[in-house]
């Protein structure tokens, strides 16, 4: 109890050094836990992506698209519960930077495959008869303070021209991490339209989404699909949705493997920060050390002291930095649009490694002035002038 | 009367240790800091470079990239056929009807699939980029499916290399060339004939049109005659380079923004370990401080002294930072062009721009940490200095 009295007056000796230090930690904790939780958005898509479903896109490329035609043909594959299918029409809403995903789905199919976007019968049968009729995301819908009824005018570029929708219906996700930030369209106004103005367009889609019965089957029943196709002008290749959207994370890879890089080398500066800290308290207390050796205390109390000290200042700045964590990330999240990253949260796993990381450079950085101190002869130490 | 430097340079010397920690810090930031902005450079650079100075492309208005583009041939022979545009030597016109397409192909290293451009071009095409270099193999024959790849493609996918064969568009297409064209975006692509390429994927258009100019002081008058035209006016005629580095900016800018974001907060962690550092400095000299002061020297000349000293580590410091992340030039780095939605190759390239920026953002790191410890000597009573153990 005495040796933490001790520990406590010692780190209150220089209360600007040990401020300024819990500052420090706290910002780089703080700053981890932001680079981490880039990291996970990024990778929310795949953490979302259920089991029993299946995406079969054009073999080439999912530029390309497949003949809708496909669509019965896959379903009387044994195993298959429910075949859907969508186009991604992107265009551009107000100007280039609203981005959100916008997609042109099948009505009567999309929410049994995606049971976890939450919507009501009346939305959906809405979806259904109002030929432009489209359903948002419940946080989408809120970032533009669009409501049922209002009017959506995009300017094509993947499907040129002007489009007007009409806000149907808003969904919302089964939980935290689904996303509600798209924009679903009927497609057969998609489909429609683009015969009057680009024929020979219609009648194709961008990528199925079968539904099967037993996840266990997902590679047999894949192949069964592309098998079905093979040898056709358009061979399909048939993933999990996993898969599907691991393919997208990846080919960002080097970015997010910066971002992951970056936020180790946040550790380090903690570590030197910290260790610096260390190295001078220590430095300055040699003659102190030895004279508590002199009385008694062994190596052990000593190393107590000088890693108690770190650790308390570590822990500190790690508790503060946390705390600040929470609001930083809800700011962030306010802050940039939200097609950006549909999930912006701080994971628990995050939270743990902070606090770890806080708790390892503390010891890390005792190490240093421990050996030291260890080291230093009594009498050195007792010489020794400050 | 001023400090003499080696004063300054023997103080850092006694404090080895805490010096080097401080210094490892800053030099730590200084290199993310750096890497960010060699890694946007990189890109604009590798895209700019891409695009040549007096070219011209021509899309479909509204459509950023070739790959949303579409132009038929009945508009592209009404363009060809323009007076402004140059005359080859065998009298035909230096105009390149271009197809744009991405295939996935599966990566070396990771075994994951990646997007790749294709692109059908002519033999205008060729000629309008002269850049573009064979540097193994020989040029596709025109009417076969031969094709040539970028030096990059060969580098980093399977089963690129010269005699293999990749299938796609319902065909196999036999590799018989690579191409270089010095670290530009077209290394990362891989060229076919036009005129095959469009029937093996079913598409009846083409995506753009490279032109080139007889005199450059025509594009004006070519660009609100192509823009105006009844049978022409749904196109958008843009300089090559410009088009390129249209799809630069949005990547050079995330890199900057998010990396400049990253770097900021690190700076906070660095200028503490700077102030720390010379806090210490300051507390463990003052009988030292108290001495120089009742020698004669000024509050001027000490507080200049100690910020010279922190100085000194940032500066330090950024040369070491910059030092090491001049060694990432050796690397390359693929990510996704969002213009083109394929893979693109580049690298980190260092530039005096980014050098000075660095010494600055560490200049600035070295003077933030460092003034008020150096205010706090420069302050001290000479009596009470004297008098502290």
């Amino acid at each position: 109890m005495h040796i933490l009295k001790l520990v406590i007056k010692n780190m209150l000796r220089h209360r600007l050094r040990s401020m300024l230090t819990i500052f420090g930690i706290a910002v780089a904790v703080m700053a981890f836990g932001l680079m981490r939780t880039i990291v996970t958005a990024w990778n929310s898509g795949v953490a979302a992506s259920a089991a029993n479903r299946l995406i079969t896109v054009h073999s080439v490329s999912f530029i390309f698209p497949l003949p809708l035609s496909y669509s019965e043909r896959i379903a009387q594959i044994p195993g298959i519960q429910k075949v859907s299918y969508a186009n991604w029409f992107q265009g551009i809403y107000i100007d280039r930077n609203q981005f959100f995903a916008r997609m042109a789905v099948d009505p009567e199919t999309i929410w049994d495959v995606y049971p976890e976007y939450i919507v009501s019968e009346a939305e959906k049968d809405a979806m259904k008869h109002v030929r432009n009729g489209c359903i948002l995301g419940r946080k989408i819908a809120e970032q533009y303070k669009l409501k049922v009824g209002d009017l959506m005018t995009l300017e094509g570029d993947i499907y040129p021209g002007r489009w007007e929708m009409q806000v149907v219906g808003i969904y919302k996700g089964k939980d935290q991490n689904i996303d509600e930030t798209q924009m679903f369209f009927n497609w057969k106004y998609l489909d429609e339209e683009v015969k009057v103005r680009q024929p020979g367009r219609e009648g194709y889609v961008g990528w199925y989404i079968v539904q099967i019965d037993d996840p266990n089957n997902r590679t047999t029943i894949a192949s069964a699909i592309d098998n079905l196709f093979a040898n056709s002008p358009a061979e399909t290749k048939t993933q999990t949705e996993k898969e599907f959207q691991q393919s997208f994370v990846s080919m960002s890879g080097a970015i997010l493997t910066a971002i992951n890089v970056v936020s180790f080398v946040i550790i380090a500066i903690i570590l030197l920060v910290l260790t610096n800290t260390m190295v001078m308290t220590a430095r300055e207390r040699v003659r102190e050390y030895a004279v508590l050796r002199t009385l008694g205390f062994t190596t052990f109390h000593i190393a107590g002291l000088i890693g108690g000290e770190a650790m308390f200042i570590a822990c500190l700045g790690g508790g503060i930095g946390l705390a600040i964590t929470f609001p930083i990330i809800i700011g962030v999240e306010k802050s940039i649009p939200s097609g950006w990253f549909p999930i912006f949260k701080l994971e628990t796993i995050t939270i743990i490694l902070a606090v770890s990381t806080a708790i390892i450079a503390g010891i890390t950085a005792s190490a240093f002035p421990v050996v030291h101190a260890v080291r230093t002869k009594i009498v050195d130490g007792l010489r020794q002038i400050v | 009367m001023k400090v003499p430097f080696s004063y300054i340079i023997r103080s850092l010397w006694t404090r080895k240790l805490t010096t080097i920690l401080t210094l490892s810090g800053i030099s730590l930031v200084t290199f993310v800091f750096a890497a960010v902005l060699m890694l946007a450079y990189g890109i604009e650079q590798t895209l700019i470079e891409t695009g040549s100075e007096n070219n011209l492309i021509i899309l479909r208005k509204g459509s950023d990239a070739e790959l949303m583009s579409q132009i038929d041939r009945n508009t592209t022979n009404i363009i060809k056929t323009q007076p402004e545009v140059m005359i080859s030597a065998d009298g035909k016109p230096f105009a390149s009807t271009e197809l744009h397409i991405i295939i996935s192909l599966t990566k070396k290293q990771t075994e994951t699939m990646a997007n790749i451009s294709v692109r059908g071009t002519t033999a205008e095409g060729m000629l309008l980029r002269p850049q573009v270099k064979l540097v193994e193999g020989r040029m596709f024959r025109f009417g076969t499916s031969e094709i040539i790849i970028g030096s990059n493609v060969a580098k980093r996918f399977e089963g690129c290399e010269i005699g293999s064969q990749l299938k796609f568009g319902g065909g196999f297409w036999t590799i018989v060339g690579i191409i270089n064209s010095g670290g530009t975006g077209f290394d990362s692509e891989v060229w076919a004939d036009v005129e095959q390429l469009a029937p093996a994927f079913g598409r009846p258009v083409f995506s753009s049109m490279i032109v080139r100019l007889k005199s450059d002081a025509d594009f004006r008058a070519l660009k609100t005659k192509i823009e105006s035209d009844r049978r022409t006016n749904f196109l958008e005629v843009i300089r090559e380079r410009d088009y390129y580095k249209r799809q630069s900016e949005f990547m050079a800018a995330f890199i900057r923004i998010l990396g400049t974001t990253v770097t900021i907060i690190f700076s906070f962690g660095a200028v503490i370990g700077a102030m720390i550092t010379m806090y210490a400095a300051v507390a463990n000299r003052t009988v030292e401080i108290g001495t120089m002061r009742a020698l004669g020297f000024q509050r001027r000349s000490i507080l200049t002294a100690f910020l010279l000293e922190s100085m000194f580590i940032a500066l330090v410091g950024a040369a070491v930072g910059i030092a090491a992340s001049s060694l990432l030039q050796f690397f390359m780095i693929s990510t996704i062009n969002f213009g083109s939605f394929s893979e693109l190759e580049f690298g980190f390239k260092i530039s005096p721009g980014v050098i000075f920026s660095t010494f600055i953002f560490a200049l600035f790191m070295g003077i933030t940490g460092g003034f008020l410890p150096a205010a706090r000597a420069a302050r001290l009573n000479i009596v009470n200095a004297l008098r502290a153990t």
